[in-house]
């Protein structure tokens, strides 16, 4: 339960944030191409064994593990140590990259030219970029950016260049490798291809790791990869993978080198350049492939504005100081270290505890654009507006002074918000509106979602061809996208949020009911935040501290009290996560009334976005963003997290059993229909 | 090693006279009881026929008339820097001694950031008034007064058995700080003597420590501060006769007592040798050894102690432990020898060895070679341990200790020429490519007879030279065998001068030796600059045993500790990170140091719950009223 303490005052390290270069003025000024032939002579590893490309993959192949994984697979398929070997050896050219800098110059030329249409500014925090110079001499390093577009790894190493920082290896996914040209392209300013799965493929995991390993260890470069695995479509910070990270933090624990630094990146895009993209994809408009030719059809993107990058290089974060107290390192004495295990719980847990702590860094050194709360404001508004069947907006003046509320809030709640203070709030507001004017519209004064051009369609075609779904459908691009913005802002108020809705939720104000409602959001929402495990009391602690202190809350020993200028800023907040409740009830209510017995995991998505159409076009729901597929699978991964739904292997697919018993209180939780007591008792 | 020991002048001479006065009174002694009557006769007895040679022994009862009371070694030996600054080392004993060290100032100011201007003198005397007064256990006084066994509750006898060489004991005694200390010593003369004294000790529950050279680094020796009995150091010293030599099976059969330096010179003029030479063989004692676990340098040829044991005498306080025959090996159930060795003083006292002895080698030739770097340095050695070469020692230095060695070198002494010097130095630093702060060098020294070392020398040098190796002379190598006894005198310099340090060690399989050299030395260095020590301190590491299995390794950790007002915490806390990151790394607790008093804390890791309730039972039969009370290993 939580304690009397105030809350532990958060890492004053973060609080206190570097400022910003933009690294785009130089090249407005001085020759493209002269920049890209400079000499560049970055600081390198003091460990570092020098060692090309080519030799490093020999260093693999004649590793200790790969060694003994090899005799491995070769007793157990029958087949010669050679033809493993062989196949290893395969594995690695498929995956290797081959680093040079010639092509590093070509990007820098090029991404340059592309960079200064795209961008205003590309904005870096140079006190970063001196931290990881200073970490990339000491240890091996690895850098964790946040990962919201296609552009995150170019732009990566065209800061790395630019500043004359060893240029990373970056693990990409094979899906590259679909556009040959681009590919290779990739491989030559320093990817590496990994197939996205490979379950039980001791060979292709083993040649993998050690790659990874060998690279790092020697100092040949920093590594770089997605702790998120793949692009947020949504922007919310998505749970982090395990796998690289485990392999990346091995060296250190079993004593191959004596420390790792991790540099946590966050990159926040103020246009993300596949908007609308994503929003097509959770609604279920098929991806496209990624090929060579869809990039270049993508050439109209580039008379576009796209406004401001803001990249910032995170404190560095030793491996070490991560594992001192909990991993005892002594496990590894008894077994030869090439030999490959299972990771022991212990370091499960710490590996999975260290990828919450780095994603939250990142989430942390987030820029946040007005945008953000522009976006968090017109979407609350949209739903009033649908509740009350009114299509009004909001008056100008009105969302000016409601976003430099919020902006105040955001700002006691320690977001790195970047609002231009030198500026009248009025035209803040009004440039953050033009450049996103695909998604909002400004008409007599007032501003609402541009969902009434309905969307996609195009000019000249009758309106009466359009069904109401897609005509839907096409809204909902509009209000996913302006979702994916006021996601960005998410994890400044999600545990604050948490406690408002859980206020709303308890059938009491005393402390303790509050504590379990807040609990039993938390762990319902798990798979859809990045909260980290196991610490439910640390966050209950924090979300009080914070409304605490921006006057919203009353703490006494026994009660939680809401303020009466408190009541404006509960409102916001438990409206910022509505949509999320409602969004799980809906996919609870679709499983025990129309999950069929055979309902797969594959058929599910459809299934729920049908009968989520069905109650949005009926009237019943009233937030469009429900339909997105993530929030879907989210809810999903939640209800299997917690026994409510289970996975049967089945023949060919698993199927979906529903307890439906559960299922239906967990909804009724939810909804506040059942008090959070008897669910905790069910279940949690 | 000191060349001869019997140089000594004036103190010299008094020890033989006390020497003899001692063995008169012994005549005179008048008998208690029947039991002990019969006792000291044999006790007599074997002291007058057995005894294959008594005089020429170093230690004497008064240890302090040779020894310094608060430093290393013997009074007349230290560094100093004289009055041109100059650093030179006195006497007479060693090679170096009387000789001008010219490089050292530079590498003291270099390497600790330490000036001549800033000393930290010891205090000079011992007041005696300072020591707490002893606790006498009057009715044991009575009865081993009546035996006639020499003992003291001097002031000075007391404070001298109460350390070993810690850096926090010498600290403590150049601040002129004591804490609990020995109540009184005894000097026993033979087994029975101890017999006698461990009765007593049962019957008066009287503490006993056991004493051998006092060389312990585990903090073993030290008394602890809660023991409210009488504490009585029982100081073996004066067990330090041979008492048979039996060249058909080639075995000695030695007192406890006797200092390696005196053992191997004894047997040496019988023409044979124990082989056994750990770095302090000038003053620990076999006793010492075997209670300890300790380890020689030229273990490839002769075997650690373990492999050099026969037979042992141990005194409990349930009686006399020994084996019934002399067999090269046995299979009766777990071996009690393991139970004795590495006791640490806990089970009693050990008063009689039979060890091996192999005749004395024809032939010794000394040998270096430098690698380009640590790396390729280890692999050699590696690949020599592979190939189950290894010459009598081997020793690989790292780049801080070479240049250390380098420091060190004399001013003028043919054999003290340094490879650095002329062309070799532009052979290696240019032409080899060789990185002079990347560089390292193995010293070795092969033995027996001379067609072999010369067949041997060969062999390793060809595994040397896979590896990058350049032979790099004769002299490197005796050099730095050579300073293995001079080295611990320049820590009592380094604390003159705010410098202060200590080494330790470890073994590990010899795919963690790298690991583990790397780690620790950047662990200490981490932990030095977050516990604000002012300066780098020296963090060097070097690989000092080969095994089939793994390497056992050195660390020598120094630094200059001006601007800290607790050194010795500072110290201990970061050799304590400096364990636990060996022991993470998959290195063992101790080689050959011992567990002591020090390294407690980590035993139960180290061997298990099982492990530990095992060797408390042991303890707890043999020792049930825990008279052997200097609370080591548990
Ligand atoms: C400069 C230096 C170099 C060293 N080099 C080496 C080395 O190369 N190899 C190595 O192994 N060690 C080395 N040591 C450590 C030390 O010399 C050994 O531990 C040695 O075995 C201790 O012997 P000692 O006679 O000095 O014993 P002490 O220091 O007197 O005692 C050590 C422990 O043994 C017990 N003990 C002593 N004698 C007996 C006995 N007769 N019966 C029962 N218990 C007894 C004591 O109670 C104490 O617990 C070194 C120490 C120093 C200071």
């Amino acid at each position: 339960m939580a304690t009397e303490a105030i809350y532990p005052h958060r890492d004053p390290m973060l609080k206190k944030r570097d400022d910003f270069e933009d690294m785009l003025e130089e090249r407005r000024n001085s020759s493209d191409l002269r920049y890209a032939l400079r000499c560049y002579t970055p600081v390198l590893y003091k460990g570092l064994a020098p060692c090309k490309a080519s030799m490093l993959k020999s260093m693999v192949l004649q590793s200790d593990q790969l060694h003994h994984v090899i005799g491995q697979v070769s007793r157990e398929t029958g087949r010669a140590a050679d033809d493993v070997q062989e196949e290893a050896s395969a594995i690695l050219e498929e995956m290797a990259h081959c680093l040079q800098l010639s092509t590093v110059r070509f990007f820098a030329f090029t991404l340059s030219k592309v960079f200064k249409t795209l961008f205003r500014s590309i904005c870096v925090n140079e006190e970063g970029i001196q931290r990881l110079q200073q970490a990339i001499q000491e240890h091996p390093v690895v850098l964790l950016p946040s990962h919201r577009s296609y552009m995150d790894f170019l732009l990566m190493s065209y800061i790395l260049y630019t500043y004359d920082i060893a240029l990373p290896v970056i693990a990409a996914g094979m899906d590259f490798m679909g556009m040959k040209f681009v590919g290779e392209m990739l491989r030559m300013s320093g990817a590496f291809f990994i197939r996205r799965s490979f379950g039980g493929d001791k060979l292709y995991w083993s040649v993998f790791s050690e790659y990874v390993k060998t690279m790092l260890k020697n100092g040949f470069a920093p590594v770089e990869f997605f702790l998120e695995g793949t692009r947020s479509r949504t922007s919310k910070s998505l749970t982090p993978k395990l796998g690289l990270l485990n392999i990346v933090m091995d060296p250190y624990l079993k004593g191959e080198v004596y420390d790792i630094n991790v540099v946590p990146v966050s990159i926040s895009y103020e246009r993300i350049l596949e908007e609308a993209l994503y929003a097509r994809e959770m609604l279920g408009v098929p991806k496209p492939k990624e090929s060579t030719s869809g990039l270049f059809k993508a050439r109209k993107v580039l008379s576009e504005d796209y406004g401001s990058i803001h990249v910032y290089f995170g404190q560095p974060v030793s491996v070490r100081s991560l594992a001192q107290g909990r991993v005892n390192r002594c496990q590894f004495n008894l077994v030869p270290r090439h030999i490959p295990r299972r990771p022991s719980e212990e370091i499960q847990s710490f590996v999975n505890d260290s990828a919450y702590r780095l994603v939250r860094a990142q989430e942390e050194n987030m820029v946040l654009k007005p945008w953000v709360l522009l976006a968090s404001l017109l979407l609350q508004n949209h739903h009033q507006d649908q509740t009350a069947g009114q299509k009004r907006g909001m008056v100008l003046e009105e969302l000016t002074a409601q976003a430099v509320w919020l902006r105040d809030m955001f700002r006691e709640y320690g977001a790195f918000l970047h609002w231009p203070d030198h500026v009248p709030p009025s035209e803040v507001v009004s440039s953050s509106l033009s450049l996103h004017r695909g998604l909002v519209r400004v008409c007599e004064g007032r501003v609402q979602l541009a969902v009434e051009q309905g969307g996609q369609v195009k000019p000249g075609e009758p309106h009466s061809t359009v069904t109401p779904e897609e005509e839907l459908l096409s809204q909902a691009v509009i209000v996913l996208s302006c979702a994916s913005y006021r996601n960005q802002g998410l994890h400044v108020f999600l545990r604050p949020a948490l406690l408002a809705s859980a206020i709303n939720a308890a059938s009491s104000n005393l402390k303790q009911e509050v504590f379990n409602s807040f609990s039993f959001l938390r762990n319902m929402f798990s798979n859809e935040f990045i909260l980290c495990p196991g610490a439910t009391v640390q966050d209950f602690e924090e979300a009080c501290y914070l409304l605490v202190k921006t006057g919203a809350l009353q703490v006494t020993q026994q009660e939680l009290l809401v303020t009466e200028r408190g009541q404006r800023t509960v409102a916001f907040l438990t409206s910022m996560l509505d949509p999320f409740l409602q969004g799980y009830q809906v996919v609870c209510r679709f499983l025990c009334e129309e999950a069929t017995e055979n309902l797969t995991e594959k058929q599910f998505v459809p299934a729920v976005r049908k009968f989520i159409i069905k109650h949005l076009l009926a009237g019943r729901l009233r937030y469009t963003e429900v339909l997105s597929s993530d929030l879907q699978k989210n809810s999903l991964a939640a209800l299997l997290r917690l026994g409510a739904v289970q996975k049967i292997k089945a023949a060919e697919q698993g199927t979906l059993k529903v307890n439906k018993v559960m299922v239906n209180s967990l909804e009724d939780t939810l909804g506040g229909r059942l008090p959070t007591q008897k669910a905790v008792g069910a279940r949690l | 090693m000191a060349s001869n020991s019997s140089g000594g002048g004036s103190s010299d001479r008094q020890r033989i006279a006390q020497q003899r006065l001692r063995i008169i009174a012994g005549h005179l002694q008048g008998p208690v009881d029947g039991d002990s009557a019969i006792l000291a006769a044999e006790c007599k007895a074997q002291g007058s026929k057995t005894d294959v040679c008594r005089e020429g022994k170093t230690v004497p009862r008064r240890r302090q008339e040779i020894m310094k009371w608060n430093g290393w070694g013997y009074s007349d030996s230290k560094f100093l820097f004289n009055k041109k600054g100059q650093a030179e080392f006195t006497g007479k004993r060693y090679r170096l001694s009387g000789m001008i060290i010219p490089g050292l100032k530079d590498w003291m100011e270099g390497t600790f950031g330490a000036n001549l201007q800033h000393k930290t003198p010891a205090t000079p005397l011992l007041t005696s008034s300072a020591v707490q007064p002893a606790t006498l256990n009057k009715a044991f006084l009575e009865e081993l007064k009546s035996t006639g066994i020499p003992f003291s509750h001097d002031a000075e006898d007391r404070v001298f058995r109460a350390h070993g060489h810690c850096l926090h004991e010498i600290f403590a005694l150049r601040e002129g700080k004591f804490g609990r200390v020995p109540d009184m010593v005894v000097w026993p003369n033979c087994h029975n003597d101890v017999v006698k004294i461990v009765e007593l000790a049962c019957k008066h529950n009287v503490c006993v420590i056991p004493y051998g050279g006092g060389t312990s680094v585990s903090s073993a020796l030290e008394c602890p501060p809660e023991e409210t009995r009488s504490i009585v150091s029982l100081d073996t010293s004066q067990m330090n006769r041979i008492l048979w030599i039996d060249e058909k099976n080639l075995t000695a059969h030695v007192e406890a007592g006797i200092v390696g330096q005196d053992l191997e010179r004894l047997l040496n003029e019988s023409g044979y040798c124990t082989g056994h030479e750990p770095d302090s063989m000038e003053f620990s004692s076999l006793g010492g050894w075997v209670a300890t676990r300790a380890s020689g340098m030229k273990k490839n040829i002769y075997g650690n102690i373990e492999d050099l044991v026969i037979h042992i005498r141990m005194v409990t306080p349930r009686g006399v432990i020994e084996k019934s025959c002399q067999g090269p090996r046995m299979s009766t159930g777990p071996d009690i020898h393991h139970f004795i060795m590495g006791s640490e003083g806990t089970l009693g006292v050990v008063t009689e060895v039979t060890m091996k002895i192999r005749p004395m080698p024809e032939y010794q030739k000394y040998g270096s070679v430098v690698f380009p770097n640590f790396e390729q340095g280890v692999a050699c050695l590696r690949e020599v341990a592979k190939q189950r070469c290894a010459p009598a020692s081997i020793r690989l230095m790292d780049n801080e200790q070479f240049k250390f060695g380098h420091a060190l070198k004399p001013q003028v002494s043919s054999i003290f020429t340094s490879f650095l010097d002329g062309l070799k130095t532009f052979y290696i630093t240019k032409f080899k490519g060789f990185d002079p702060n990347r560089l390292c060098v193995a010293t070795l020294l092969f033995e027996g007879d001379r067609e072999k070392v010369l067949q041997h020398e060969k062999q390793v040098y060809d595994i040397a030279a896979k590896f990058g190796g350049l032979a790099a002379g004769e002299d490197n190598g005796q050099r730095g065998y050579m300073l293995t006894f001079v080295i611990a005198y320049l820590r009592d310099l380094g604390m003159d001068y705010y410098v202060i340090g200590e080494s330790f060690e470890t073994s590990v399989p010899w795919d963690r030796v790298l690991d583990i050299c790397r780690n620790v030395k950047a662990r200490i260095i981490q932990e030095c600059k977050d516990k604000g020590v002012q300066f780098p301190p020296l963090s060097t590491c070097r690989v000092t045993q080969t095994y089939d299995t793994g390497a056992c390794v050195y660390f020598y950790f120094a630094f200059n500790y001006r601007g800290l007002s607790d050194p010795v915490h500072v110290y201990e806390q970061v050799e304590h990170a400096a364990r636990e990151e060996i022991l993470a790394n998959g290195g063992s607790l101790s080689h050959h140091h011992g567990v002591g008093k020090l390294r407690k804390e980590w035993m139960r890791d180290t061997v298990s719950n099982v492990g530990v309730g095992m060797l408390k039972s042991v303890k707890d039969y043999v020792d049930p009223d825990n008279i052997f009370g200097n609370r080591n290993l548990l």
